[in-house]
């Protein structure tokens, strides 16, 4: 490992740090709640709204198959959405504090 | 060179295997069963030359455990979809699809969504503060030994229920597609995933998973092309095709009873895809989403997939590919499973497997030109060898992450107190890969016959009850503790297989042999009747007559094995009458159970070290600093 001991209490308490793990807390509870929600509407609306699924709209397709082929694209868009922005936003911020880490706190 | 004479031997056993074929019903007839064994040699061939080039690579503790963190995104993304994708899921939701429509493909979309869990809050922590394993994760604040200890007991106990139930469901497969002995099968592939893992650690692991699932997707893109083409690619004309066909209408008379008789064959059709027919219970289905979206990412052999990659952004990249191929070969299912039921009928697939695995294979064989054509048994070949390359690349990944958390987590962790050699970590590592390879094929084989489809969903809760809460809990909760870890773990494992003992999954003979005999005797009463019938009957009649009578003699035969199988037994393993919990899928109690337990665990215990740790823990799984490293190759 590294030679000199981390700060870790430091790094925590960097505003570069603070300002990560807020960012990412708020998008990825929010992604993970929405998609948890999304996801068990298909079994709940498939039992007690079945009026609603049978409900043809181009030839036989209905909007039961529908949202079942929409669980897919919400999961991949998900996905689509999350890397975008790790890829463009966290990561530049992870980088730069294991740039400075090593200097952040004090010479322990 | 070594390695070649040592592997030589069970390529032999492979081709020795070949010879003893059995007389039961089989997908493959014995005119075309040679071409079968020629795509199956091709196939372990090349995994066994990709073994061999592995094997020489295989030296140190990373390299065995975590392929040296070497491998890339894209290349673990394709090991993780040939890790997961099952052959309940290859052949098992294509087979519902075909019995029962819509409910099949809703079944299938809960394997894809539980990614989301793992990209979003699993997959790069884990990567960043771990090491080879589930054990190294949780020990990183709390006690290393306790920690370790219900670590590698949670990650064995829930390989060994998977593992059962892929050994077990594979032996049976390979014996319905190609009438290779159930025993045989199973030694089959237990000493080829055992030649993998031993010598070629988690690189040929790794590799065998790759090929199989480029296989298995290259397979279903052409299966798939071939169906839909007829119908111009036009998803409404596919659909309306199954409307219109005459075995999907007959499966839903038969499903739905006596409402069928006020149904225009239209609405029968069009009955095929709307949900109900199979999942009757909402309760039970949110049970099994519930472990499926938190199982999934708390399953040992598949938290191990990420630290072969270099960084925490290779994790990603790696979950990102696993769910473009895992939900693209869902979609694909859907064409497969309607596209076998239109093609070759629910009566053909079930007349070979009850469980409607056939449907896939059986399709193949049906583009191909059918059972009488060389290219029909060509294609269908090529289905079995991916079946059959599908359960050894996922029982080589489960035997190598129990074999991990025998070696790494309890040898080296807690009986040599991390103070093991390099040669004697990977000398550990190979000998529990041989006891739980050993312990798989014997368990295989002893289990012959038994039901254990519900050990995967099984192996699922447990994961999602036991795994997921301690490690979700102590890589983002401060006061996560070893008081909460050890108590989560236990509960939530605990809560998980005692509700599963005492639900309907098990067998209740005071309900079965009642439910039975009154099968016989309805059986009996119709072939009273067919047999009058019969004598009254003229010649084009009686054809039509006996067909049903043998149906009916059949149903009442298997009753009768039934009953027989249940011996004295008058109540369930546990001793009950009934059952006492009335899900199926334990998840909806016991998940919410095992994060309780690591809650107040952790408040009721004082651990300076956890809380110390925390700072350290928290920004290493947010930024990769320190995080372990690839090794030079």
């Amino acid at each position: 490992m590294a030679a000199k001991p981390m700060d870790w209490i430091a790094i925590d308490q960097d505003p570069r740090f603070q300002a990560l793990h807020a960012k990412k807390s708020r998008f990825l509870w929010g992604l993970m709640i929405f998609s948890i929600i999304y996801y068990f509407a298909l079994p709940i609306g498939a039992a007690y709204f079945t009026d609603v699924f049978k409900i043809k709209v181009w030839g036989p397709i209905n909007v039961g198959i529908l949202f079942a082929l929409s669980e897919f694209v919400v999961a991949w868009g998900i996905a689509w959405i999350y890397a975008r922005r790790a890829n463009s936003e966290f990561d530049a911020m992870a980088s730069e504090l294991n740039r400075v880490a090593h200097t952040l706190g004090g010479s322990k | 060179m070594n390695v070649a004479r040592r592997i030589s031997p069970f390529i032999a056993l492979a081709l020795a295997s070949t010879t003893a074929v059995a007389a039961d019903t089989s997908a493959v007839s014995d005119k075309f069963r040679w071409l079968t064994f020629v795509v199956f040699g091709v196939i372990i061939g090349l995994t066994m030359y990709v073994t061999y080039l592995a094997a020489r690579r295989v030296k140190s503790a990373s390299q065995f455990y975590a392929a040296g963190r070497s491998v890339t995104g894209i290349q673990n993304g394709w090991a993780i979809a040939g890790d997961y994708l099952s052959a309940a899921s290859f052949l098992g939701i294509a087979g519902l699809i075909s019995l029962y429509g819509y409910d099949g493909f809703m079944y299938s979309v809960g394997w894809l969504v539980a990614y989301i869990t793992v990209l979003l809050v699993i997959a790069e922590p884990c990567r960043n503060i771990g090491k080879y394993t589930l054990g190294d994760i949780l020990a990183f604040r709390n006690d290393p030994k306790s920690a370790k200890t219900v670590a590698a007991i949670s990650t064995i106990t829930v390989s060994i229920f998977y593992l059962t139930a892929q050994m077990v469901g594979g032996g049976v497969l390979v014996k319905t597609l190609v009438g290779i002995d159930y025993e045989i099968s199973v030694m089959v592939v237990g000493v080829l995933m055992l030649a993998y893992v031993l010598f070629g650690g988690m690189v040929a692991t790794t590799w065998v998973q790759i090929i199989k699932a480029v296989l298995l997707v290259t397979a279903s893109i052409l299966l798939v092309v071939f169906t839909w083409a007829p119908y111009g690619f036009s998803l409404p004309g596919f659909l309306q095709a199954a409307v219109d066909s005459v075995n999907i209408q007959g499966q839903v008379t038969k499903l739905v009873g006596d409402a069928a008789k006020n149904m225009t064959p239209q609405e029968l059709g069009q009955r095929f895809l709307e949900p109900g027919l199979f999942l009757k219970n909402p309760i039970d289905q949110i049970s099994l989403g519930m472990a499926l979206v938190l199982g999934t990412a708390g399953m040992p052999h598949i938290l191990m997939r990420f630290f072969t990659v270099p960084t925490a952004k290779d994790a990603r990249v790696s979950v990102i590919w696993a769910m473009g191929i895992i939900g693209g070969f869902y979609v694909l299912t859907l064409f497969l499973g309607l596209g076998s039921a239109i093609n070759v009928g629910q009566a053909e697939i079930t007349r070979i497997d009850k469980g409607g695995n056939m449907a896939g294979p059986l399709l193949a064989q049906f583009l191909g030109g059918g059972p009488e054509s060389m290219l029909g048994n060509l294609f269908l070949a090529f289905v079995a060898a991916v079946a059959f390359a599908t359960i050894v690349a996922v029982v080589a990944g489960l035997v190598l992450a129990s074999a991990s958390a025998m070696s790494h987590d309890i040898w080296v962790g807690v009986v040599r107190g991390e103070k093991a050699t390099q040669d004697e970590e990977v000398r550990a590592a190979r000998i529990s890969s041989i006891l739980v390879g050993v312990l798989a094929i014997a368990i295989g084989i002893l289990a012959k016959g038994q039901n254990v489809a519900h050990l995967v969903a099984l192996a699922f809760a447990v994961a999602a009850s036991g795994n997921l809460p301690c490690v979700l809990m102590t890589l983002y909760w401060r006061k996560c503790n070893t008081g909460g870890i050890v108590a989560g773990m236990i509960i939530g494992s605990l809560t998980a297989i005692g509700l599963v003992l005492v639900s309907p999954n098990m067998t209740y003979p005071s309900i079965v042999r009642p439910a039975q005999e009154k099968i016989i005797k309805a059986a009996d009463e119709k072939i009273a009747v067919l047999n009058s019938e019969l004598s009254a009957a003229g010649a084009e009649e009686r054809a039509k007559l006996e067909t049903a009578l043998a149906a009916q003699e059949k149903t009442r035969k298997v009753a009768q094995d039934t009953i027989a199988k249940l011996g004295d037994d008058t109540t369930s393993l546990v001793g009950l009458e009934k059952p006492l919990f009335e899900l199926k899928n334990p998840g909806l109690i016991s998940i919410p159970l095992g994060f309780l337990a690591v809650i107040i665990g952790s408040l009721l215990y004082r651990d300076k070290r956890a809380d110390d740790m925390w700072d350290e823990l928290y920004v290493r799984q947010n930024t990769g600093i320190n995080a372990e490293g690839a090794t030079a190759h």
